[in-house]
């Protein structure tokens, strides 16, 4: 890992911020200095200060303790979502491979291939449409598209590897089908999954704020930068600032987890260099 | 050739049927009576009755399934809840807007993409390299919704360039679509810098400069073709990812499309209107795939023989 972290200064950059991000998310309720939810309306669209340094927004709530309470709504709706989607992807993927046959190409032809003709974040704004805003609903829409690129990612994977000697071998040594699934055939695939679970943090961060800012996301008050920025577009005459600080966050964050990805990838595939 | 066009197109048949399908299942998926929700709090019992027997709500789901594949293989996607009018009249009026800033954000797209893939690939390792890099990952990572306002608050705010928002003249088009092919470029143009690095070390790259051809000739004429044809596909399955991003593109700049009617259906809970955008946008995507994969095989025989 060190030596990945040296020779990828990328990754190391990905790394620092996304590591301060999850402190920040975690410790956010102690470290905002105001209530996210409290509205001082004798400041609505103030500027930086110092008592506030991102300003305030329309309703005269901080700035800055919002976009910290937001780092916590993007990470965890971003983690939950993500292992949600590893964790059915790579089963319904990984064992449709492995089984083969009939299952298999109604995975792959029904499920996978169907889901994959719709262009993902349409498939989750239709559902979170009809299913209504909110956390749990919006981690459910999400899931229910993004497991696909897993499942087709370990899919690929568990075809190479299940015709990989040292899975004959512990067949031949009296494993249960499902042992060799679970004890040898899946950790062996982890590599690419780790890659593209990098990836899948920044997408699912910015699916929760892209669905967040067309208002079928997160709901009020909870702070989220994507529900930020929209309240923000309404002001961008008077006040820019509030277009400014959840911006920062939100492309930091996603590009820390692209960078993450990258190197990852390139590190274990230097081909795609 | 006919039996691949043929292949192709009775694979596209249960994707639509699936599309469909799911598109009518939403209605169902409404926590509650969709009717009650559009209508809210204070409408009569009878009203709402009255409403849910008019659009069929009130029969056996596979009735209305059977209703709904009817209707669609009549061009008829319903009418709305708002105004009873028909759902495709609404669709087709906005359809234009939509595919203009599409086709704007494409073209955007691929007028940034090759140029900026080419100078990476034939510059890799080198500066001009991880500059292209360094921005292409910042594009991937800028949403269209923070791309949008920042692009208002530079060059309507500030500089009084370009209009806010709405649909007019040529100018009105220029933020949205840079809005919209900003990311779809990101993306791009490392595809063109990967596919370009694969062409430049063939044989026939080889060849061509051993024949004592000049490098833009060998990149353009040669490598640049070949490598484009990768590119294709990304652009196709891309503009499923356009068409998507116009929802939040239009709604930035209240440009009148499809993606803004999506969302004026969807807070309004008009529950008709939103699936027939989705069904619209949804198959128009399928078929820009199926054109995609057409046009790929000319380009490219092989293909017809995989």
């Amino acid at each position: 890992m060190t030596e990945f972290l040296l020779a990828n200064k990328l990754a190391a950059v990905g790394i620092g911020i996304v590591g301060i991000l999850a402190i920040s998310a975690i410790l956010s309720p102690w470290l905002a200095p105001y209530d996210p939810s409290r509205q001082q309306l004798e400041e609505r669209l103030s500027g930086p200060s110092w008592q506030h340094p991102f300003g305030n927004d329309d309703l005269g709530r901080d700035i800055l303790s919002r976009v910290l309470l937001g780092a916590r709504v993007s990470m965890r709706v971003g983690a939950t979502v993500v292992l949600l989607s590893v964790l059915v992807g790579v089963l319904v993927g990984g064992f449709a491979a492995y089984v083969g046959g009939k299952i298999d190409a109604f995975v792959t032809a029904i499920v996978i291939n169907s889901l994959m003709a719709f262009p993902g974040i349409l498939l989750a704004i239709a559902l979170v449409a009809f299913l209504g805003p909110g956390l749990d609903r919006l981690i459910f829409a999400q899931t229910s598209i993004g497991w696909v690129g897993y499942a087709r990612l370990a899919r690929g994977q568990v075809l190479k590897v299940k015709t990989f000697e040292f899975v004959e071998a512990a067949r031949a040594l009296g494993a249960s089908s499902l042992r060799v699934f679970f004890h040898h055939v899946i950790p062996s695939i982890i590599q690419p999954v780790l890659v593209q679970a990098s990836v899948g943090m920044a997408v699912a961060i910015l699916w929760e704020a892209s669905l967040s800012f067309l208002g079928l996301g997160i709901t009020p008050p909870t702070p989220s930068w994507g529900a930020m920025l929209n309240d923000a577009r309404n002001h961008l005459f008077d006040a820019p600032h509030m277009v400014f600080f959840p911006s920062i966050a939100l492309v930091v964050t996603v590009l820390s987890f692209n960078f993450l990805g990258d190197a990852l990838r390139d590190w274990l595939d230097p081909k795609s260099q | 050739m006919i039996s691949f066009v043929l292949r192709r197109l009775a694979l596209t048949v249960p994707v639509v049927f699936i599309v469909v399908t799911l598109v009518f299942s939403l209605i169902h998926l409404v926590p509650g009576d969709p009717v009650a929700q559009m209508l809210g709090e204070g409408a009569a019992a009878g009203q709402i009755e009255q409403m849910r027997h008019d659009f069929g709500l009130d029969r056996p789901v596979l009735v209305q399934y059977g209703l709904y594949l009817r209707g669609l293989l009549h061009g008829d996607l319903g009418n709305s809840f708002r105004n009873q009018q028909p759902v495709l009249t609404s669709v087709l009026g906005r359809y234009p807007a939509t595919m203009e800033l599409a086709v704007a954000g494409a073209i955007i797209s691929i007028l940034l993409a090759i140029p900026f893939g080419v100078i990476a690939a034939i510059r890799k390792g080198k500066a001009p390299d991880k500059v292209v890099g360094l921005i292409s990952l910042l594009g991937v990572s800028l949403p269209n919704f923070v791309l949008g306002p920042l692009l208002i608050l530079l060059f309507s705010i500030t500089l009084g360039w370009l209009p806010v928002s709405g649909r007019g003249n040529f100018l009105s088009l220029v933020l949205p679509a840079v809005t919209l092919g900003g990311g779809l470029a990101a993306v791009t143009t490392r595809m063109v810098r990967g596919s370009m690095l694969e062409e430049i070390h063939q044989d026939y790259v080889r060849t061509a400069k051993a024949k004592g051809l000049s490098e833009r000739v060998v990149i353009f004429r040669h490598a640049l073709r070949n490598g484009l044809i990768p590119v294709i596909t990304i652009l196709g399955l891309q503009m499923g990812v356009l068409l998507a991003g116009a929802i939040i593109t239009e709604s930035i700049f209240s440009w009148p499309g499809l993606g803004l009617l999506t969302i004026q259906a969807i807070n309004a809970r008009d529950y008709p209107l939103v699936q027939g955008c989705i069904l619209t946008i949804a198959i128009t995507y399928i078929l820009i795939n199926l054109i995609t994969d057409l046009l790929y095989s000319v380009v490219d025989p092989r293909i017809r023989y995989d």
